[in-house]
């Protein structure tokens, strides 16, 4: 287990710049999440990172050492890759045991059997170890590669949206597994996510990516909590931040577009806003109001009752304020 | 979709194209068959009108191909008795059975020249497709167009430099010249063919194994290659057929050492009138090691055909 830190690495294809400069450090033992929309970059650093694209320019360290002209192989790197790839010619005790008979680990035979087996039993997958790669379900193969990676020791982990296939409850269950596995071991891990729930759940740390650049990095807290514009607080936060003209609220304000997450809506007394409809989910109830044409998604309690079309009054509390580019104004 | 079923054809439709299936695979049989027949048969059932589908077999054919013979005085013929059945046979005619003939030889010479190119064409060939498909190559489309373009025109058009070509670097008539040769022609059918192949199978798959610690050539042989058998066994059985029918470079370029068997079957007609049986029974032993290879393959050809369905 290693630090890996990031020193103004960029990369382009052609003319479009996919990494931009990005300088991070990415702790010893950290679970540290990549998080952006496609097309954000966050493939491409990962890729960097295993050597398997070359730096335009900048510098990879890991545990201190310059590894910008090493392999794949030589820079001790696991990888888990979004679409599997399990070797579809071999079962999977030797898809599981492939990283350990490299030239470079040469494991022992008694070794192999022990460590697949360990791996086998936490994904839960013992009984399919004799069967080929291609007779697994979608869920069982993700399980497969993410256990070819967890069978070795390496210095980092490079997870790129390794439960995005996966169904809702194997997500969930998984997420916690690997949290629990990357803590016992004290792992480092670099995961890349479009998914909130997994970012803030898992992360020792995020790091946020538009258009190839890390626009922040932080612990998820910070990042919730102050964010450095409207496009990293759209990131977490679930509904939504709402982001409005101040002026709709009157008063005193910071900056001209104001930013309210769901806790920061107090309803009772303000001004007033039309319901459109109300989402019940059980835990909890999803209002969609309209307030002189700008649509707004809060939460409400769950036992009242909102019919479309009545008017309710809200005021903003301890919101955030960004100025007209989008960054915070504080 | 339809409610109807499309995927289940009826029975009757199923019914008429087994018909025709098996009505072809007779029609095409038809030469095989009158070949393997007319390798049985007596120098006068052969050429009898109206031909002959029932007659009395006899290995004379397969004698005659094997062997070399010469006429014989009565006086000897009483005095050394025949030998073996083969010798027996020969004896008709008043003839002894002096020594082997070429076929085996020329047999052999097919043998090592066909398999020869076809390995090397399959060995050079999947390096190549395998750097076109996944480098960058300089010139890329116009290397592989002028890879093309080496099939565009008939091989005899080249025929005349590439005797003078051979003449000088000594290669005429040699097992080596003729394995380089057909190489150089079917390199180009396997370059396109197993580029095809491995272009259909996923890079992440040799990503995967370079992190788990292999080199970029260790992850070709164990990753690459066995997922690219399908195509590397269907591409070897259109080489081998090439290199093992091919005649009018063999006629040109071979003679006494490198002999194929293509050439040599036709001259066995001159030996004592024409011997259509020995013909034939050269014919039919001819096409026995393709079958053989190719029946092996059959697995991998069905699925090579249809290499846009490789599963990915």
């Amino acid at each position: 287990m290693a630090e890996v830190v990031l020193d103004q690495i960029s990369k382009s294809f052609g003319s479009l710049k996919a990494v931009d400069n990005i300088s991070m450090t990415i702790p010893d033992g950290a679970f540290v999440v990549l998080l952006g929309p496609t097309g954000a970059g966050k493939t491409t650093t990962l890729r960097l990172i295993s050597g398997l694209e070359k730096l335009d320019s900048g510098s990879i360290r890991i545990d201190g050492r310059d590894v910008g002209l090493e392999t794949p192989a030589q820079r001790d790197v696991a990888m888990v890759f979004q679409q599997y790839s399990l070797y579809p010619h071999m079962t999977v005790r030797e898809n599981l045991s492939f990283p350990l008979r490299s030239p470079i680990l040469r494991t022992p035979e008694d070794e192999i059997t022990r460590k697949v087996g360990e791996v086998a039993e936490i994904l839960q997958i013992p009984h399919k170890l004799d069967n080929k790669a291609t007779e697994l379900s979608g869920g069982e193969m993700q399980r497969v590669s993410i256990g070819r990676a967890l069978v070795r020791d390496p210095q980092i982990f490079l997870m790129d949206e390794p439960l995005s296939s996966l169904d809702a409850k194997l997500r969930a269950d998984l997420r916690i597994e690997l949290k629990r596995i990357q803590a016992d071991l004290g792992s480092t891990l670099l995961y890349v996510t479009h998914d909130q729930v997994e970012a803030m759940t898992m992360a020792t740390h995020i790091g946020v990516l538009e258009d190839g650049k890390l626009v922040q990095y932080g612990t998820p807290r910070d990042i919730y909590e102050n964010p450095g514009s409207v496009y990293v607080a759209s990131r977490l936060g679930l509904p939504r931040i709402n982001i409005l003209p101040s002026e709709l609220f009157g008063g005193d304000h910071k900056g001209p577009q104001i930013g309210l997450r769901p806790e920061n809506i107090v309803e009772g007394d303000g001004i007033e806003a039309r319901v459109i409809r109300a989402e019940h989910l059980g835990d909890q109830t999803r209002l969609h109001l309209d307030l002189n044409g700008h649509p707004i998604v809060t939460l409400i309690d769950v036992h009242q009752d909102y019919p479309a079309g009545k008017t309710i009054k809200i005021r903003p509390n301890n919101p955030l304020y960004f100025d007209a580019s989008g960054a915070r104004v504080t | 979709m339809s409610s109807f079923s499309v995927t289940e054809p009826s029975k009757r439709s199923k019914w008429v194209a087994g018909t025709l299936v098996i009505t072809y695979a007779l029609i095409t049989m038809i030469p095989l068959v009158w070949i393997l027949l007319t390798g049985f048969k007596s120098p006068a059932d052969a050429i009898s009108y109206p031909p002959k589908v029932v007659f009395d077999p006899t290995l004379e054919g397969y004698v005659n191909l094997f062997t070399t013979r010469t006429r014989q005085t009565q006086e000897f013929l009483n005095a050394n008795p025949p030998q073996n059945w083969a010798d027996e046979i020969v004896r008709q005619y008043d003839m002894v059975i002096v020594g082997p003939s070429k076929f085996g030889e020329r047999f052999m010479n097919s043998v090592i020249i066909g398999f020869g190119s076809t390995f090397l064409s399959i060995f050079l060939g999947t390096l190549a497709a395998y750097a076109f498909s996944r480098f960058k190559v300089p010139l890329k489309d116009d290397l592989l167009f002028f890879i093309l373009s080496t099939r565009m025109m008939p091989p005899v058009a080249v025929a005349i430099p590439i005797f003078l070509m051979f003449r000088n670097l000594g290669l005429s008539d040699t097992h080596l010249g003729m394995i380089l040769l057909y190489t150089g022609v079917n390199i180009s059918l396997a370059v396109w063919l197993l580029k095809g192949f491995i272009d259909e199978i996923p890079r992440e798959y040799e990503e995967a194994a370079l992190i788990d610690g292999y080199t970029r050539f260790q992850a070709f042989y164990k990753v690459v290659l066995p997922q690219a058998a399908t195509g590397i066994a269907s591409t070897a059985i259109f080489c081998l057929i090439f290199a093992w029918n091919e005649y009018a470079f063999a006629v040109l370029l071979t003679s006494a050492t490198a002999q194929t068997a293509p050439p040599f079957i036709p001259t066995i007609i001159g030996v004592g009138g024409l011997d259509w049986p020995a013909v034939a029974a050269g014919a039919t032993i001819f096409l026995i090691p393709v079958m053989i290879f190719t029946i092996l393959m059959r697995k991998h050809l069905l699925r090579g055909i249809t290499f846009g369905a490789v599963r990915k």
